[in-house]
């Protein structure tokens, strides 16, 4: 039987879409239909001057925007030689650590939600992703799509008291990380759905390109943050969290440590902050010399990439994007067949796939 | 008059239990509302949104009741009918007290198990009349489910049956001096767990599934025949609360307060732990589900019939004996299984 899952399906997280064959209820064939969500991103920012960008790769990932925009900012200072202030770049490791922290806050209600604890938890991740929001908004200006970051550092200085009440924030996350775990790791059932459920062995994961905490659950402590230290990375105290189970309860495993991570670099960050000023000398309209660069950064998802070609002119003459969801869903997708369909929903929704940058 | 009669009591009764199952809509509401760090309806009716169960009955009313073009026609009329009446018939088996009761059947246990599982007939037909993939996929899961915990439940009220030699709810109720979940602590367990298969309700609400199946067997369902399954589930689970409260938890019995007012304390007892196991434990697999049935609650029944049986026939006085003997063995069993799935 052949059993058409999604676009519009409680489960696919957006407009994704697998056509799956069954055979009663185990899957024999699973094809993943993507593009429900294109919107020509690659295409559209070739039109577009370097400064425009931003607000666009936003709408990429919307579930932690600043990392996307950390990637292309980056790659343009590369690529232009522009040396990004000290204060800058530790704002931006703070901002971006909260990012993670809030997309895989976003990320562990769903989860639960798939798993059949219908709205249970999800509320109480989206609560603590407000009070990062907050925190966002007073400092961006905005809720969702921030346009923060610019090449040559931020757009406009950090508001009075982000100091205080980033730290407030970081100090209260780890307890908060406690009370999620406390709330489903002793669950019988919630063992049962996930422990051994969808392994994924490291090799076939890494062969598909999978990164991120995917790639690190199955045993493969492999972290940009750590291997090759972009920013600031390199000098803040931090574990790469990685399990080796490869299944889903490693996957959200995982997840938890690194959001335990993420509040010890902000915690580093914040002492450690500089004054001065937050934004290089450069203008608006910059003019990029002609040559290509590629950077990457290590996104809430696992590895995000930019990469510009660029022609000496005032616009990208190509900007290709490399989505770490879409190679995540792509191994994902070579585990479904022998499951059960509640497991194919599981193994889909542990992934953590943001459609918006699968398809672009 | 004397005609009449009859069918007043049953428009009383049906009104009653209605009543309370709009409270039964709205505490769910509130209690899950709760546990999800939300208010629950607060607006409907202004006070706590108390009066939201009767605007989304009024609103199955008004819509439109959509038949798809595929589905089998006359089964898909019929099927919400089949789960509807006979849980509604159910209530006509059930005493509050040993004076406030419709009919006292000689075999009520035995009504109201087989009545109830109607509910599971009506699904599959439901499911499969609707010319859906999902919901075919929920009726096969209802069928499965009938098979493994129709069983498991008999048996459990087994061990009640055997104590008090009758099937007289009332009879029942008049025997337990000490309460049977005292005597019966693993017949109580199974019963409670195969309940909560029965009303399909999570853990093991497994042929609606949102999150797999969108609404699983009631996906093409709409308006009146869909609020009927709901109103099923709901009459099913004043049925089984009922049997929960009548078999194991001494029914009226308990000290100073009236007996009505013993069996409602109890009932809304069973109905919150109901209510928070519904919010606080993620769905199982069908094949976990089928596991529980008959690896776990299936020989657990089985033992705790044998226990019982040989302690009554061996043991003048087996009360205390038996009390102990399960105790014993239940923890022994919940501390082997909880070593085995660490």
């Amino acid at each position: 039987m052949e059993l058409n899952l999604g676009p519009q399906h409680p489960a696919t997280h957006g407009v994704l879409r697998i056509v799956v064959t069954l055979d009663g209820e185990r899957v024999v064939k699973a094809v993943p239909h993507l593009g429900y969500l294109h919107r020509g991103v690659e295409k559209i920012v070739e039109d577009l001057e370097y400064f425009q960008i931003p607000p666009i790769l936003d709408r990429m990932d919307y579930v932690a925007n600043l990392n996307n925009e950390l990637s292309y900012v980056m790659a343009v200072e590369k690529l232009a030689g522009l040396k990004v202030p000290e204060r800058a770049e530790y704002v931006r490791v703070i901002l971006l650590e909260f990012n993670r922290i809030m997309s895989h806050f976003a990320w562990f209600g769903p989860f639960t939600n798939d798993l059949g604890l219908f709205g249970t938890a999800f509320l109480y991740g989206l609560r603590e992703r407000e009070y990062i929001q907050r925190l966002f908004e007073r400092t961006t200006g905005a809720r969702m799509h921030y346009n923060y970051f610019t090449y040559g550092g931020l757009r406009h200085d950090v508001p009075d008291g982000f100091v205080e009440e980033a730290s407030r924030l970081a100090n209260r996350l780890p307890a908060v990380i406690d009370e999620f775990e406390y709330m489903v790791e002793e669950n019988e059932v919630f063992r049962l759905r996930t422990i051994g459920i969808g392994p994924m062995d490291g090799q076939t994961a890494l062969n598909f390109g999978a990164s991120g905490p995917f790639l690190r659950a199955s045993g493969i402590p492999i972290d940009l943050r750590k291997d090759e230290p972009y920013s600031v990375y390199d000098r803040f105290d931090f574990k790469v969290c990685s399990a080796s189970g490869g299944d889903c309860f490693a996957r959200y495993k995982v997840r938890m440590d690194e959001m335990r991570e993420s509040v010890k670099i902000i915690q580093q960050a914040l002492e450690q902050m500089p004054d001065g000023p937050v934004r290089a000398k450069t203008t608006r309209h910059i003019k990029l010399p002609k040559g290509e660069v590629y950077m990457r950064t290590e996104h809430a998802r696992g590895e995000f990439g930019a990469y510009i070609v660029s022609d000496g002119g005032e616009r990208p003459y190509r900007l290709k994007l490399r989505s770490p969801s879409l190679s995540n869903l792509m191994a994902s997708c070579v585990l479904l067949p022998g499951m059960v369909l509640p497991d194919l929903i599981a193994t889909v929704a542990s992934v953590d796939i943001v459609l918006g940058c699968t398809d672009r | 008059m004397a005609i009449a009669l009859p069918f007043l009591i049953a428009l009383a009764l049906v009104i009653f239990v209605l009543s309370n199952i709009v409270f039964f809509m709205w505490a769910e509401f509130k209690i899950s509302g709760r546990v999800a760090d939300r208010f629950g309806p607060m607006e409907t009716g202004r006070w706590h949104g108390w009066a939201q169960p009767l605007a989304d009955i009024l609103k199955f009313l008004n819509k439109e009741d959509i038949i798809p073009a595929n589905a089998d026609k006359l089964i898909f009329r019929v099927a919400p009918f089949v789960g509807f009446i006979p849980v509604v018939m159910v209530l006509a088996a059930i005493p509050y007290t040993n004076k406030i009761f419709v009919r006292d059947f000689d075999i009520a246990v035995f009504f109201v198990i087989a009545l109830s599982s109607f509910t599971f007939v009506s699904m599959v037909m439901g499911g499969w009349a609707s010319g859906n993939k999902y919901s075919l996929l929920g009726a096969f899961r209802a069928a499965g489910m009938l098979l493994s915990y129709e069983l498991p439940l008999g048996l459990a009220i087994a061990g009640v049956v055997m104590l008090s030699a009758t099937l007289s709810l009332i009879g029942i109720v008049q025997q337990q001096t000490v309460w049977n979940i005292v005597l019966q602590p693993i017949g109580f367990l199974v019963f409670m767990v195969a309940m909560q298969a029965e009303l399909q309700r999570s853990p093991f609400d497994l042929a609606v599934a949102e999150s797999e199946l969108v609404a699983g067997y009631s996906v093409e369902y709409s308006g009146m025949r869909y609020a009927m399954f709901q109103l099923g589930e709901f009459f099913g689970l004043w049925a089984l609360a009922s049997m929960a409260v009548l078999l194991f938890l001494g029914g009226w019995h308990g000290p100073y307060l009236p007996g009505i007012v013993w069996f409602f304390i109890k009932f809304y007892g069973i109905f919150l732990f109901l209510a928070f196991s519904r919010v606080s434990v993620p769905r199982v697999r069908p094949d976990q589900l089928m596991d529980l049935g008959w690896k776990i609650l299936l020989p657990s029944a089985l033992v705790n019939i044998v226990i019982t049986a040989t302690l009554i026939v061996l043991v003048p006085h087996y009360q205390v004996p038996l009390a102990v003997s399960e105790f014993v063995i239940l923890i022994a069993a919940l501390y082997l299984m909880r070593r085995v799935l660490k």
